[in-house]
C-alpha cells in the first residue's frame, strides 16, 4: 500500500542554512494495516505525512502509494492522487468553518472519482452525527467535530488513511472514542491507517507500533 | 456542483462586502442602462414627436427655438408671423395641411394654445391616429371661450368638463397675471403621449382677442405647423422663405432640427456615460480588492480544499467563480435601480415635455451591459485567484511536529 525509499527532506532555516530534518531509508504499510508511530513534538512527523500526502514534496526519495510513485507526479497529479487515495485526519480537525458537517464531509469526496452524497450522509450517521447534518462546525462539540473530520476523511473511499495527533486536542474520554472510531471505520473500509501521535495512551492501543526516531535516521 | 457549493458559502461567509461590492456592481449597471436608455429613448421619442409635422412656419429666428416652441410647447417664441403669411402658406400646392397656432397665455403654468378646430382634428400625431376627445367631452367652438385640455394638465390641475377657469398672462404662471375671460372645459383629450397631453386648446381669436393683449396680436399667430404633400417641396420652400426671404423662418425638416438638439447636449450624455463607466470601473475593482483583501482569512480554507484533493485551477476557478457571482448579484440588482432611474428620468421628461419615453423597450443593451459588468467583475477576480492558486498548502494548515 505505502512504499518509501531513500526519502529526505531539508528546509532552509531563517538563518539561512539548509537543515535537514527527514532521512528515510525504507518504509512500508500493507493494505489494511494500522499503524502507530511514536514520535517528539518537533520531530519531523507531520513533514513526514505531508510528503506522503503529496502536499510537500522530498528533495530525494521515492514514496509509492496504491502503486502510484508519488515523488514522480506533478502538483496537479498530487492533488488528484490525494482526492482519490488519501484520507487525512488533522490534530487541529481543520473543518471549513463556513460549511455544515454534511457539506464539509461532502468535500471530502468531492474532488475524487467516488462522489456520493448519500455516502457522506451515511458516514455522519456511522459516527453518531445523523441528527447534526446541516449543523455548523461552531455548532458542535470538539468531539463532534473530530468525528466529522473523521468522517471527511473517509468519505473518498481511502486507501490510505494518515491521521496526524487525531486525538491531541481532545479530553481522555473522547480522544479514546475517537481513535475506537477511527480504527473501526477504517478496518471497515479496509483502508490502511497510518497514525502519528506521542500520546501513550493512544500509542498502547496499536499492536504495530514504531518509533518515529528509529524510521527517521538523521545522522 | 462543488463549485457552486463552494462560491455559495463564500458568498454567505461575506455577506457583507459581498453586499457592498454588488450594491456598487448594481449602481453601475443602473447608471450605465439609466444614461443609454435616457438618451437613445428620448431621442426616438422626440423623433416619433416630431413626425407629426414637417416643417414650422415662424418669426424669422432659431429654427430649434421656432420648432421647441411650436410643436414641444418648450422656450419662447421667437416673435409673431401675420395672419396673411399663414394664409399664403395654407394655399402653396404643396402643403397638405397648416395648422395655425398662438400662444401667450398660461393656466398654472401650462401653456394655452389657440388654433382651428376645423384644422385641429384633421392632425395625424401618429400614422393614422388623430386627436381624440375622451367621451363626455367635445371639441371647442370658434368664438366660444371653450377648452379642450391635454390629459396630463386635466390630470394634474383635476379639471373635468363643465370647469371654468381663468387664463393667466405670459408663458410663465403669475398669480397677479390673471385674465377677466373666463373659459369653460368642454373636453379633454385622450392621452397622446405627445407634447398636446401638456397644453389647453382654446379657439384661435381666443388669444388673439384676450383682453389686455397687444391689438396687433388680433391678426398674428406665433407659428403654423405644417404637412408636406412631398418631401422634396420642403427644399423648395426652405430656399425661398429662409435663402431668399428676410422676414419668416421655415424650420425644414423638423426631425433634423430636433436632432440638433442632442447634437448640444450631446457633452452631458457623454460626461453622464463617463461617469457611468468610471462608476463601473470602480465596481470591478472593488471586486478585485474586497476579494483580495479577504484571501489572507481564507488562506486557511483553501489549504484545507487543497488538502482534501482541490485541483490549483478548481481554487482558481472558485474565486473568478465568486467574483463573478457578485456580479451577476449586482447586475440583478442593478436592473431594479435602472427601473427607479428611469422612472424618475421618465416622469421629468413627461412633465417637462409631455414625451413619453419607452423605459422597458428591448434592446441587446440589456444583455450587453450586465454581461460586460459580470465579465468585468470576473476579470477583477483574477488577481485574487491567482492569490487563492498560490496558496501554500503545507505552511497553511499545521504546525510541524
Amino acid at each position: 500500500m505505502l512504499a518509501i525509499t531513500d526519502l529526505a527532506k531539508s528546509f532552509v532555516a531563517p538563518d539561512g542554512r539548509r537543515t535537514e530534518i527527514l532521512r528515510i531509508p525504507q518504509f512500508g504499510l500493507a493494505a489494511g494495516a494500522q499503524v502507530a508511530l511514536r514520535g517528539a513534538s518537533g520531530s519531523g512527523k507531520t513533514t513526514f505525512l505531508h510528503l506522503i500526502a503529496g502536499i510537500l514534496t522530498p528533495d530525494t526519495g521515492r514514496i509509492v502509494v496504491d502503486g502510484v510513485e508519488v515523488t514522480a507526479l506533478r502538483e496537479s497529479q498530487r492533488d488528484r492522487l490525494r482526492a482519490d487515495k488519501i484520507g487525512y485526519i488533522f490534530q487541529t480537525f481543520n473543518l471549513l468553518q463556513g460549511f455544515t458537517a454534511l457539506e464539509n464531509v461532502r468535500l471530502g469526496h468531492a474532488f475524487g472519482p467516488h462522489a456520493d452524497r448519500d455516502h457522506a450522509r451515511h458516514l455522519l450517521e456511522r459516527v453518531g452525527l445523523g441528527s447534526k447534518l446541516h449543523h455548523f462546525p461552531r455548532q458542535l462539540s470538539t468531539g463532534q467535530q473530530q468525528r466529522v473530520a473523521v468522517a471527511r476523511a473517509l468519505a473518498s473511499r481511502p486507501k490510505l488513511v494518515l491521521a496526524d495527533e487525531p486525538t491531541g486536542n481532545l479530553d481522555r474520554q473522547h480522544a479514546m472514542e475517537a481513535l475506537t472510531l477511527i480504527r473501526s471505520v477504517c478496518a471497515e473500509n479496509k483502508a490502511a491507517l497510518l497514525l502519528v501521535s506521542h500520546d501513550e495512551s493512544v500509542l498502547e492501543r496499536f499492536e504495530d507500533r514504531r518509533e518515529f526516531s528509529e524510521i527517521n535516521r538523521l545522522p | 456542483m462543488t463549485l457552486l457549493l463552494l462560491v455559495y458559502r463564500s458568498l454567505r461567509q461575506h455577506a457583507l462586502s459581498t453586499l457592498v461590492t454588488a450594491g456598487s456592481i448594481a449602481l453601475a449597471t443602473g447608471l450605465l442602462l439609466a444614461v443609454w436608455t435616457a438618451k437613445e429613448q428620448s431621442q426616438a421619442a422626440f423623433a416619433a414627436t416630431s413626425t407629426s409635422f414637417d416643417a414650422v412656419l415662424g418669426a424669422r429666428g432659431s429654427k430649434l427655438q421656432l420648432v421647441l416652441n411650436a410643436v414641444f410647447h418648450l422656450e419662447a417664441s421667437p416673435g409673431n408671423i401675420a395672419w396673411a403669411d399663414y394664409e399664403n402658406i395654407r394655399k402653396h400646392p404643396a402643403v397638405k395641411l397648416a395648422l395655425p397656432i398662438a400662444m401667450g397665455d398660461n393656466l398654472r403654468g401650462y401653456r394655452l394654445v389657440g388654433t382651428l378646430a376645423s384644422e385641429y382634428q384633421k392632425v395625424e400625431y401618429a400614422p393614422g391616429r388623430t386627436y381624440q376627445i375622451a367621451s363626455g367631452g367635445r371639441v371647442f367652438s370658434e368664438g366660444e371661450h371653450e377648452a379642450v385640455v391635454g390629459s396630463f394638465v386635466a390630470r394634474k390641475l383635476n379639471l373635468k368638463v363643465g370647469d371654468t377657469f381663468h387664463p393667466f398672462h405670459g408663458l410663465t404662471f403669475n398669480e397677479h397675471d390673471e385674465h377677466a375671460e373666463t373659459y369653460t372645459v368642454v373636453g379633454i383629450l385622450e392621452p397622446t403621449n405627445t407634447p398636446a397631453d401638456r397644453v389647453i386648446w382654446i379657439p384661435l381669436e381666443g388669444v388673439q382677442t384676450m383682453a389686455g393683449h397687444d391689438p396687433r396680436a388680433a391678426t398674428e399667430i406665433s407659428a403654423v405647423l405644417i404637412q408636406l404633400r412631398a418631401s422634396t417641396a420642403g427644399f423648395l420652400l426652405d430656399q425661398a422663405i429662409n435663402r431668399q426671404g428676410n422676414k419668416l423662418t421655415f424650420a425644414y425638416p423638423v426631425g433634423t432640427i430636433v436632432a440638433e438638439l442632442f447634437q448640444k447636449i450631446s457633452w452631458f450624455d457623454r460626461v453622464l456615460g463617463l461617469v457611468a463607466y468610471l462608476v463601473a470601473l470602480v465596481a470591478a475593482a472593488s471586486v478585485l480588492a474586497s476579494i483580495y483583501n479577504s484571501m489572507s482569512a481564507r488562506r486557511r480554507d483553501l489549504a484545507i480544499l487543497r488538502a482534501l484533493g482541490a485541483r490549483q485551477m478548481t481554487i482558481f476557478g472558485a474565486v473568478v467563480a465568486e467574483a463573478a457571482a457578485i456580479g451577476v448579484v449586482g447586475v440583478v440588482a442593478g436592473l431594479v435601480v435602472y427601473g427607479v432611474l428611469i422612472s424618475i428620468v421618465a416622469t421629468i421628461i413627461r412633465a417637462q415635455t409631455g414625451v413619453v419615453i419607452e423605459t422597458w423597450a428591448w434592446h441587446p443593451v440589456f444583455v450587453v451591459v450586465p454581461l460586460a459588468l459580470v465579465a468585468l467583475c470576473a476579470l477583477g477576480g483574477i488577481v485574487p485567484a491567482l492569490k487563492a492558486y498560490r496558496t501554500p498548502v503545507a505552511d497553511t494548515l499545521t504546525p510541524t511536529s
